[in-house]
């Protein structure tokens, strides 16, 4: 219910200049949620994530309560059926509820690894992008070195003379050798936020260094790295995967989608059911984290009207 | 028209944004004569580049033409591609705005000229490459045999344009298109290529369309201009009748909003009966033998700024002008400690900043407000524009929410703001009002002197005026001292009482306004002054002769 | 440009010491005996503990130890197997394999990345681009091994069109292993050149190249491609890293004697002197090709030459 003076009012200023148009200008993120809204892309794979996250948080929900570890081996490597969707594994345990568990310690282990370099690269990113000088170069040297190493050379090492691979070891593991990337992201954002007017001018205003990191820098640098985290996820799960199938990963009797398909590539002419199903789940898993990053990067990429 | 070079009918040019139409350009007529030189002058958003570039088809894919456009009767616009592109570069030269990112970074300049030239000519590349040189000379590169093979980041500013120009001129075109070619240099690089420009004429056969938005750049060079606002033609006379009897209230409007040097239009002659304000008894802003020195790179060091002495008096406004380079902008900023000092030292209002520790400066800085250049990043983008103005607010008062929105409010009308404006987003206003909004920021504590880094060098000459005119008055009503830095003297020359000039981190000479504009001591300051446009062409054609008397060639 | 082949390679020296530092550090200097690490659960005779105390000085103060270890790499020393052999005998065997199937992998990721990329940034939108967009994310979520089965199975099994493991069958056999390790890859490069061409045709460059009156095919190639090709040629050789990793996967499936089957088996077996050696091995070679590659960079981008 509005005056059509005030709304003139509103479009015009003091000196009748007329307001900008909010066509083709509007805010980062406001147009960003406008867009992925409608996206399917993003309705997919946040659908995708939401489902895996809460398998992985509630797993016998999903499981409608069948026990992975109740056994019979007289079943053993049995095709689907309509009481087993999955089938038996070679343990004769059911499939199904297997699998099921599989996606708690893969989705944890992604989750805790981005958790890890989002802290160590927005931490050592925006103090190295911020204050710059010595401890900058000291960083960037650090930071070259690792680079030199591989993220799954690095891992496997780790892993190899590590005594314990649980959960926690695994993603520690991808952390030590994957915090990199995502300190550089938040290092460059900060580098080139640092030098806009409005950061001048809250130096100028006598804004503390903390104020300006926290309450100006960082809320405008961290869209680069939280697309870069929602597709890391998916690439973590992937190399959890990859290092438990080779066996420097997670160990029996945890049950992980990659113990589970190295026990099935032997057996893929006479039992498919155990390869397809775990990798069925890793490979939507994964797939729907990049399709999540990939939406969001679309959405927040200001080239892309 | 029996000779009419270009002829356009009831252009229309629309672009698709959102799935829906808005029209740049509505139903222009347009005749240019082999030879002549057309101005088309209008503010952002006039339409104007749009017109332009719609004639060698340059526009973008999401851009709907109709109407007609003929080049020596041949039928342009809508024509298919292999037309287009053998008119390209054969017919019609086009010279760019930005001459850094108009080139490709990764080829020498020379390389790309023989590209024009092979475009169109059949010719080897030996020949080709001899021509390009050739073309050099013509339009007064230095060492052009040499210049051939750099690359684009290796040049000036003033010397990319150039081969940008030599690039257009490859092909001997009948039609030269210059989208605001002087724009992004320095004011007496400017002058260097408009005289190139005007020079060419004579030695080139090409009709020239420039597109400017700088009356005074108009005024020597272009025989005929058309006013262009919201993709019309306001008015189109022949130069000399535009500037001295302008018809439609825009054009007036236009032409007075543009600062004319020495036309003596204001605080320069008006008010005071003292010629020097009394000093006070302690300076709002002093600093002395301040020198700045970055480091760029391994082993050297570069000096931004020089051994300067300079003193801004509480209430008098002291313009600092320079080119870029000059070090102008790193003087602002270590005024204000954003830059720390070599050596020297710098007071404000008597207390010695130069060694403060940035907790120690919160006192000092309490008294300085500051103003940025660029509307479009001096404001946090995710901050309403109310709590940008109450930042300083909430650093240095202890005000309550309600205190502070109350003192918002209060600023917001001295910058002659609409009250509601509080709560929208940098984004939601246009570039006049967020530098308003930078402006309210700056005062909002009284302070004791103000620092405007180019404060509407960003922005329309109209709006340019009236920011001004706002800066003016709150000056004149709190009595702040101001120190304003800017590289277009004739700005400058509107608000201060007195002028230091810049070049290459040295301040070279200083005193009161109206002695620097006509009585200069110093050749840099005669030709920083002589090589400022003036919107009225006899007094720019007199200018202009008088820099090719002192020699002011590269 | 001499002198910036000189400063990189300066720079580069440094990068190898602190890896080689960081990955001797985690062997060796974190809590907990070494030799048990390095051995896992598999039992050690005295004679080999006592070996492997030997071979890596265990018995002197840190800085000794890795000084000694430096100096062993430098000579080729990269450990021993606990029955003695040393691990550069292995290198030696099996390095031809990994360094074809490497290559092969480049090859792949090189040709049919680049060329989908470009064409899906000439076609934007069309069906060929969408097509390109979503086999490559497909392929980016599908892990390599589970790939390098289905391909094993499919192509080689049912249908008989490749060879299914082993080296038997010369360069042949490389062809599937090699596409399989290139498809992770193969996806990020055609993405990364879409994203680069499509970047290149909006600079302001490409249009001065058309109202300069250059034709459409001269402008993607010599304008849009070449500057393209900076982020994907950047991209290729930080990506060697993936490829080796995904070479031990890849080598296993499909029975390849390379360096990364060597590594699958020595994880098998415990050994973990033979895993760290050949790792070390392929951390060198990777931070070299990534020197090749800046100095590759600066041959295309005159910026960084002159700096």
């Amino acid at each position: 219910m509005s005056d059509p003076h005030e709304r003139a009012d509103e479009r015009m200023d003091a000196e009748g200049e007329e307001l900008a148009p909010l066509v083709g200008q509007s805010s980062v993120w406001g147009n960003a949620w406008r867009y992925l809204r409608t996206n399917p892309l993003f309705l997919t794979g946040s659908a995708v994530m939401v489902v895996m996250v809460l398998m992985a948080v509630f797993p016998a929900l999903f499981a409608r309560g069948i026990d992975p570890t109740d056994c019979d081996l007289s079943l053993s490597r049995q095709p689907p059926s309509s009481a087993h969707w999955f089938g038996m594994d070679l343990q004769g345990c059911d499939y199904y509820a297997n699998v099921v568990h599989g996606a708690r310690t893969s989705v944890s282990i992604g989750v805790l690894a981005v958790l890890g370099v989002l802290i160590i690269g927005v931490l050592v990113g925006s103090l190295a992008g911020y204050f710059g000088g010595w401890a900058d170069s000291v960083l960037a040297r650090i930071t070259d070195v690792f680079f030199g190493i591989p993220l799954f050379l690095g891992a496997l090492i780790l892993l190899t003379v590590s005594s314990e691979r649980s959960v926690w070891t695994v993603s520690l593991a991808l952390v030590v050798f994957g915090w990199m990337t995502a300190m550089r992201l938040v290092r460059s954002s900060v580098v080139s936020i640092r030098g806009l007017d409005y950061v001048q001018a809250a130096q100028a205003l006598g804004a503390s260094s903390g104020r300006i990191l926290v309450r100006h820098i960082l809320p405008n640098a961290l869209a680069p790295v939280l697309i870069y985290a929602t597709i890391a996820v998916g690439t973590f799960i992937s190399a959890e995967a990859a290092l438990t199938y080779l066996g420097i990963g997670l160990q029996a009797p945890e049950i992980s989608w990659g113990l589970q398909i190295n026990v099935a590539q032997s057996l893929i002419g006479s039992s498919p059911h155990l390869l397809f199903f775990p990798a069925l789940f890793l490979s939507v898993t994964v797939l729907g984290f990049i399709l999540l990053g990939d939406a969001l990067r679309d959405a927040l990429d200001p080239k892309r009207r | 028209m029996p000779d009419s070079l270009l002829e356009i009918r009831c252009l229309t040019v629309d672009f698709a944004v959102d799935k829906s139409w808005i029209p740049a350009v509505r139903g222009i007529d347009l005749d240019l004569a082999q030879g002549e030189v057309l101005a088309l002058v209008g503010e952002s958003g006039s339409g104007k580049s749009t017109l332009a570039m719609a004639v060698p088809g340059l526009l973008a894919d999401n851009a709907r033409v109709s109407g007609s456009i003929r080049l020596a009767g041949a039928e342009l616009a809508n024509a298919d591609e292999p037309t287009l592109t053998s008119v390209r570069g054969g017919q019609v030269g086009v010279v760019f705005q930005e001459p850094m990112t108009a080139f490709n970074p990764v080829y020498t300049v020379g390389w790309q000229i023989v590209e024009a030239i092979r475009m169109h000519r059949d010719m080897s590349k030996a020949a080709a490459r001899a021509r390009a040189v050739e073309l050099l000379e013509l339009v007064d590169m230095p060492e052009p045999a040499k210049r051939v093979h750099y690359y684009p980041h290796q040049l000036s500013g003033g010397q990319r344009q150039r081969a940008m120009i030599a690039q257009a001129l490859a092909c001997d075109p009948a039609l030269l298109i210059a989208d605001e070619p002087t724009t992004a240099l320095d004011v007496t690089v400017q002058a260097e290529i408009l005289d190139l420009i005007r020079d060419l004429r004579a030695r080139v056969d090409a009709a020239i369309l420039l597109i400017t938005h700088d009356m005074g750049v108009v005024a020597d060079l272009a025989d005929r201009i058309m006013v262009m606002k919201d993709g019309t033609v306001v008015e189109s006379a022949a130069s000399a009748t535009l500037f001295t009897d302008p018809q439609h209230p825009y054009t007036r409007a236009l032409l007075a909003a543009v600062p004319h040097l020495g036309a003596g239009q204001l605080s320069v002659t008006e008010a005071d009966p003292t010629p020097e304000p009394e000093p006070a008894p302690v300076p709002a802003l002093s600093l002395r033998a301040a020198t700045i020195e970055f480091k760029s790179g391994p082993k050297s060091t570069f000096r931004a700024v020089d051994g300067v002495d300079l003193d801004v008096h509480a209430g008098e406004v002291v313009g600092l002008v320079g080119e870029s380079g000059s070090g102008k902008s790193t003087l602002g900023k270590a005024a204000v400690g954003l830059v720390r000092l070599t050596s020297g030292s710098v007071h404000i209002a008597g207390t010695d900043i130069t060694s403060l520790s940035q907790r120690g400066l919160r006192g000092p800085r309490r008294n300085v407000g500051v103003v940025f250049q660029d509307p479009g990043s001096s404001l946090n983008p995710r901050w309403p524009v109310g709590q940008a103005i109450a930042e300083p607010l909430a650093l240095h008062t202890g005000l309550s929410a309600a205190g502070r929105a109350a003192r918002v409010d209060e600023l917001l009308d001295q910058v002659q703001l609409a009250r509601k404006l509080r709560n929208r987003y940098p984004h939601q206003l246009s570039g006049g009002q967020r530098q308003r909004v930078g402006i309210a920021r700056a005062v909002a504590l009284d302070p004791a002197l103000l620092i405007a880094d180019e404060p509407t060098s960003a922005l329309d000459v109209s709006v340019q005026a009236t920011v001004l005119l706002l800066l003016r008055e709150l000056q004149a009503e709190h009595g702040f001292a101001c120190l304003f830095i800017s590289h277009d003297l004739a700005v400058v020359e509107e608000l201060a009482d007195r002028i230091a000039v810049m070049q290459s981190g040295r301040l070279i000479e200083s005193g009161p306004a109206e002695a620097v504009l006509n009585r200069p001591t110093e050749p840099y300051t005669a030709r920083l002054i002589a090589a400022v446009p003036v919107p009225d062409p006899p007094e720019q054609a007199r200018r202009r002769e008088e820099r090719l008397a002192s020699g002011s060639r590269p | 440009m001499t002198r910036f082949v000189i400063r990189r390679l300066l720079l580069t020296i440094p990068i190898l010491i602190g890896a080689s530092l960081l990955i001797y550090a985690m062997v060796y200097a974190l809590p907990g005996d070494p030799v048990r690490a390095l051995a896992g659960d598999r039992p050690l005779s005295a004679a080999v503990q006592a070996q492997i105390r030997a071979d890596y000085n265990l018995d002197d103060p840190f800085a000794v130890q890795y000084a000694k270890y430096l100096w062993g790499l430098m000579h080729g020393d990269f450990g021993r197997d606990f029955s003695g052999r040393p691990v550069l005998e292995t290198i030696g065997q099996r390095l031809p394999v990994t360094v074809k199937l490497t290559i092969v992998a480049v090859v792949f990721e090189a040709l049919f990345g680049i060329t989908a990329g470009i064409l899906a940034s000439l076609r934007r939108n069309s069906f060929f681009d969408n097509l390109v967009l979503v086999s490559t994310t497909l392929l980016v979520s599908i892990p390599v091994f589970v790939l390098g089965f289905l391909a094993q199975y499919t192509f080689g099994f049912k249908l008989g069109w490749f060879p299914i493991a082993g080296v038997a069958d010369g360069w042949v056999s490389y062809l599937l292993p090699g596409l399989v390790l290139a498809s992770l890859s193969m996806a990020y490069v055609a993405r990364l050149t879409r994203a680069a061409m499509l970047e290149a045709f909006s600079a302001d460059y490409i249009r001065t190249a058309r109202a300069k009156g250059v034709g459409r095919s001269r402008i993607i190639i010599r304008h849009g491609l070449r500057n393209s090709l900076i982020p994907v040629i950047t991209f290729i050789g930080a990506d060697i890293g993936s490829l080796l990793g995904g070479a031990i996967v890849t080598e296993s499936v499909f029975n390849l004697p390379g360096l990364g089957r060597a590594i699958f088996d020595a994880v098998r077996s415990q050994q973990g002197t033979v895993v760290v050696g050949i790792v070390t091995l392929m951390v060198f070679f990777y931070i070299f090709f990534n020197l090749v590659v800046d100095v590759l960079y600066a041959v295309i981008d005159p910026r960084i030459r002159y700096e």
